[in-house]
């Protein structure tokens, strides 16, 4: 179980088998919204400034739709193994809410462009497979915001209406994950791939990746599903898994006391770290979807979606593989690189300026991974940047600095940059390993230190340590220390 | 003697007997001569003014650019959008409503030098085949003005009959256009659907909804035609196959061609005058030497039906958006409920609820098979028998309308009004261009022979009707009331 | 079949609209009368027929990715009936 288990979790879980299905909601990284040319990326403009008389709902306008989010979605279709019928459409789904300028979003009903897909993955060592309903495409909506909720003042809503019509592509998972890890990992796994074919950015705080649970939970062996609640503002992964392990909790002890489990939909409350019921008003829904008359159908062809089957770019196991096959990584190094489509970049472009695999693995995934959370820059921002890190593992390797100089200069340069061999130069942090030079120190210290000297003869291993620190400070911290090591068992064995 | 048409004003303009300013404050002098008859719900001066003044330098400076429409007045429908202009779709939910974007179809004509002097009155959303749905008031029928002028675009109609201006722009869904224009005596074409864009049309019933002219010739409806028909990036169904040049078509004769006469419209329920109006236009039309045949459209009698679950159920969701939160009237309570509730419920007239309320019925869950389902197959059904009848004629003639103006009040009930439309309405669920052209006259009101051809041959439509208004002169007949003054030159 | 007064209450409010008793009584009415022509629909063979949604036989009405200039913000709030800063207003959403 996660940190967050809730107690009793694992108990009811041996009785009971929660069976979970997910629904997604991406937004796509178009230019432009799916039926008008206001900027798909209205993060941070002004309230209602990016709108026009087609996304405002204005009486006598039309949808045209946007050609690149038609392939966007096909291609996540692709990416997630579905089949794309030749035949699709887009429907009027009707409900009034303010955030809905005309009335009704355009999506898609019973002719959705793709269908029947999977996605795999392994979960504690076993492979899950999930299957995927649909994606289908529809328009986003805009955002509320409720004013007046802190005093106990006449409540109002307002309306920015910059979000709605950015082209929304929803993701219908099948009701096949059991547990809250196994939705959790399928949720990092969805959000990796629509990251790595450069559909969506993947921010769960921004909601441009919004997830929708669906759980219900029935006795272990039995066959017939329970009642299903639907749990929605979940806005982080652990928030997810969070959720439906009190979910899981709650429906276990009611269905322990004999309790019937409400058909509801509850609303994931971080603070509260517990959902609540959220019983609205509104009469029983009732969609009354029908054809977009304003949009001809869709006739995606063989050929279609083959010019987009050739475009789709290296998905995350593709990458995994590479890595293993072509840079000799280990199964866990090359998924942890791969993680990120920024770190598999930044590995490769290391690789690409002659760093070997296996210590850019070895960088990345330690003090530059460390210091990219600390900073909150990645790499590719940071000051260092991919080529002066280059430059700095070169140092390294090739001996022209020793590794504490390397790391001290990892964190001096990560920010503030600079480049690593000018550094080095002018502070002259040039690694000591010339052995003559070495050798007079090293007479030195001997001299200067009769107590470690004894000792270390009188079979005293450790205190070697002190004479090697000795050399050390005399060197600030330059001299190569194999080769420290190795003169002074010389000098004192004789 | 009869107004001039905006052929006959074009050359008066060329020649320089009169300019645009003069021509649109004639326009609008006679418009409020008219006044009584209510078809005008407010003037565009300063737009008109503009307007004149730009196409005044067009033919002034660079007469060869000047087209046929540069400078002439018109007048438009309440449900198309011009910026800044009010527009309300003669409905109390938009009263004091300023689009902030112009229409493709009045685009269009500004940029062809057009002068819009002012716009019509016509049924709220262009709902209704009386104009007695207008929260603005009734449209009075410049023949009598105690009758109806037809509907939806009445007022289109009605201010074209008066004389007041050469044509005018109206929408046709169920024969807003058609029927009007025969109840009034003028010309009216509906295109082919896809033909003329719809973008900047308040939307009644999205599949169905066409825009298109009323003119007092059949040259000046060819000419507005070509002046607004075409392809356009804002309108998903417009179509890209390039428009005919129609004036092509013009004055090329009906000899030899077969004209179909569906027995369904001329079976019953005609009135008898308009029956003999129409037998005799048949007679003209052979004498003219077309040869006619009856052909059969057997689902005909399910197309009213079909259309009031098609029509409606389009309407329930292209009205949602007038909900009073960006714009339009807004009746304030409490609850966010409650507000659209009110709002809906005071904004909308008696027509529009009733037909929102059928839509919604017949779209919601358990009667969307039995009802709209069932209607988009019948649909299938009448355009392929259209299909079957044009692979042996050319065009079909028949009535308009079954009956002239009747009395304003004599249809209280809705399904009486809704079979004005029974003769108009399956050329819109067939996507069909159909045209209505005077074609005599019932106890002393207008008759109207309509044409109807396939799809994209709105210049055989136009031919047909050309040859007819070029062999008789009832498109010239001039209503007795009001008097208007002619326009210029008299 | 005949409309219920429920039905017509269900469909006003699918609809949002404030009728009237009066209203609620006369729609029913007049509906059930409609209904009832319409009916004749059910005596058409549609067995071998496909639906028709659309009569423009057109497909892929799709246009490229570019962008288009916006309205400013007082062009798009200029018919706001209610307005709070750049906002619209809206009364309390009761959930
Ligand atoms: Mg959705
Ligand atoms: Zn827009």
């Amino acid at each position: 179980m996660s940190a967050g288990a809730v107690s009793g979790l694992t108990e009811l879980m041996q009785r009971y088998e929660a069976v979970i299905g997910l629904e997604v909601h991406g937004q796509l990284l178009t230019e432009s919204k799916m039926f008008c040319g206001c900027s798909a990326d209205y993060i941070g403009s002004p309230p209602n400034s990016n709108t026009c008389p087609v996304c405002l709902g204005m009486p006598g306008v039309l949808p045209v739709m946007n050609r690149k989010a038609i392939e966007y979605t096909v291609r996540t279709a692709l990416a997630l193994n579905c089949e794309i019928p030749e035949h699709s459409k887009f429907d009027r789904k009707n409900y009034f809410y303010p955030d809905l300028p005309k009335g009704y979003q355009i999506s898609q009903y019973d002719m959705p462009m793709s269908e029947h897909g999977w996605l795999s993955f392994p979960v504690d060592g076993e492979e899950v497979r999930c299957g995927i309903t649909r994606v289908h495409l529809e328009e986003d909506t805009g955002t509320l915001q409720h004013a007046g909720d802190i005093l106990q003042q006449a409540r109002s809503s307002v309306v920015d209406l910059n979000r709605a019509g950015v082209p929304l592509m929803e993701i219908v998972g099948e009701p096949d994950l059991r547990t809250p890890e196994q939705a959790r990992e399928y949720l990092v796994r969805l959000r990796q791939i629509l990251v790595y074919i450069g559909v969506n950015d993947g921010n769960l705080e921004q909601g441009s990746f919004r997830c929708d649970a669906n759980i219900s939970l029935r006795h272990r062996g039995s066959a017939e599903l329970g009642v299903k609640v639907e749990i929605k503002n979940m806005n982080s992964f652990r928030a997810v898994q969070r959720a439906l392990e009190y979910e899981i909790v709650r429906q276990g002890r009611l269905l322990d006391q004999g309790q019937a489990i409400a058909q509801e939909t509850r609303g994931w409350v971080e603070a509260k770290g517990a959902t609540i019921s959220q019983r609205s008003k509104e009469y029983a829904h009732d969609y009354r979807y029908f054809p977009e008359p304003d949009l001809p159908p869709l006739q995606l062809t063989a050929d279609f979606v083959e010019r987009v089957r050739a475009g789709l770019p290296e998905l995350p196991q593709q990458l995994v593989d590479r890595l293993q096959r072509d840079h000799g990584l280990s199964t866990y190094d090359a998924a942890v690189i791969s993680a990120e489509i920024e770190d598999a970049r930044a590995f490769e472009a290391l690789v690409g300026a002659g760093v070997a695999a296996k210590s850019a693995a070895n960088w990345l995934m330690g003090d530059v991974a460390r210091l990219a959370r600390e900073t909150r820059l990645p790499l590719q921002r940071s000051g260092l940047g991919i080529t002066g890190l280059a430059a700095l593992i070169g140092l390294a390797e090739r001996g022209r600095i020793n590794g504490p100089t390397a790391k001290a200069l990892l964190e001096e340069l990560y920010v503030q940059g600079g480049d690593p061999v000018a550094v080095v130069e002018a502070r002259g942090l040039g690694q000591v390993s010339d052995e003559a030079e070495l050798s007079g120190i090293v007479d030195r210290v001997i001299a200067d230190n009769p107590a470690a000297v004894s000792d270390f003869q009188g079979g005293k291993e450790q205190a070697l340590q002190r004479l090697v620190g000795g050399v050390m400070k005399a060197t600030r911290g330059r001299a190569d220390a194999r080769l420290v090591n190795q003169l002074l068992r010389e000098r004192l064995s004789r | 003697m009869t107004p001039p048409t905006a052929s006959e004003l074009a050359g008066l303009l060329r020649s320089g007997a009169t300019t645009p300013q003069d021509l649109a404050a004639r326009a609008r002098a006679d418009l409020e001569r008219i006044s009584d008859l209510n078809a005008v719900l407010r003037y565009t001066d300063s737009l008109a003014e503009r307007q004149a003044e730009r196409a005044a330098r067009t033919l002034a400076e660079v007469p060869e650019r000047a087209g046929p429409l540069c400078g002439i007045p018109f007048a438009y429908k309440d449900v198309l959008c011009v910026e800044g202009v009010e527009t309300t779709a003669g409905s109390r939910i938009l009263q004091g409503h300023r689009p902030p974007y112009t229409g493709t179809a009045l685009r269009r004509l500004l940029d062809a030098g057009a002068v819009p002097v002012a716009v019509t009155n016509c049924d709220e959303f262009a709902m209704g085949s009386s104009n007695e749905n207008s929260a603005f008031g009734p449209v009075g029928n410049p023949w009598d003005p105690g009758r109806v002028p037809g509907g939806s675009s009445g007022g289109s109609a009605a201010v074209v009959a008066a004389g007041a201006v050469p044509y005018s722009l109206g929408t046709d869904t169920g024969g807003s256009i058609r029927q009007p224009a025969s109840l009034c005596g003028v010309t009216g074409f509906k295109p082919t659907y896809g033909r003329v864009s719809r973008y900047g049309l308040i939307a009644f019933a999205s599949s169905l909804d066409q825009i298109g002219p009323f003119a007092r010739s059949v040259a000046d409806v060819a000419g507005v035609f070509s002046a607004i028909a075409g392809w356009d990036a804002m309108d998903s169904t417009s179509s890209p196959t390039p428009v005919e040049p129609v004036e092509d078509q013009l004055g090329r004769g009906i000899e030899g061609m077969r004209l179909g006469v569906p027995h369904e419209y001329v079976a019953e329920g005609l009135e008898p005058g308009v029956r003999a109006a129409i037998e005799t236009a048949f007679s003209e039309l052979e004498r003219l030497g077309a040869t006619l045949e009856e052909v059969s459209l057997p689902t005909t009698e399910a197309g009213l039906s079909t259309y009031y679950i098609i029509a409606p159920a389009e309407c329930s969701a292209n009205l949602a958006r007038m909900d009073g939160v960006r714009f339009g009237l807004h009746i304030d309570r409490p609850s966010l409920t409650d507000t659209y509730l009110e709002t809906r419920g005071n904004g909308f007239g008696p027509e529009v609820k009733r037909r929102i309320m059928l839509g919604t019925y017949a779209l919601s869950s358990g009667y969307y098979d039995a009802y709209y389902r069932k209607a988009q197959k019948v649909r299938t059904l009448i355009a392929d028998e259209f299909d079957r009848a044009f692979a042996t004629v050319d065009a079909l003639v028949c009535p308009t309308s079954p009956l002239v103006a009747f009395a304003r009040g004599a249809k209280s009930d809705p399904l009486s009004m809704y079979l004005c439309d029974v003769l108009t309405l399956p050329v819109n669920l067939a996507g069909l261009p159909g045209i209505s052209v005077p074609c005599g006259f019932s106890e002393g009101l207008p008759v109207g022979l309509q044409v109807i051809g396939p799809r994209f041959q709105d210049g055989v439509v136009l031919r047909v009707a050309h040859a007819y208004e070029r062999a008789t002169s009832w498109h010239a007949e001039q209503p007795p009331v009001p008097p208007v003054a002619s326009g210029a030159g008299s | 079949m005949t409309l219920s007064r429920d039905q017509v209450a269900h469909v006003a409010m699918l609809a949002r609209l404030g009728l009237t008793e009066e209203e609620m009584e006369l729609y029913r009415e007049q509906l059930d009368a409609i209904l009832a022509h319409v009916d004749r629909l059910q005596q058409v063979d549609t067995s071998q027929v496909v639906e028709t949604a659309q009569i423009g036989g057109l497909l892929n009405a799709w246009r490229d990715d570019e962008r288009r200039p916006c309205l400013s913000v007082e062009a798009a709030l200029a018919n706001a009936p209610k307005r709070r800063g750049n906002h619209f207003e809206v009364g309390a959403i009761q959930e």
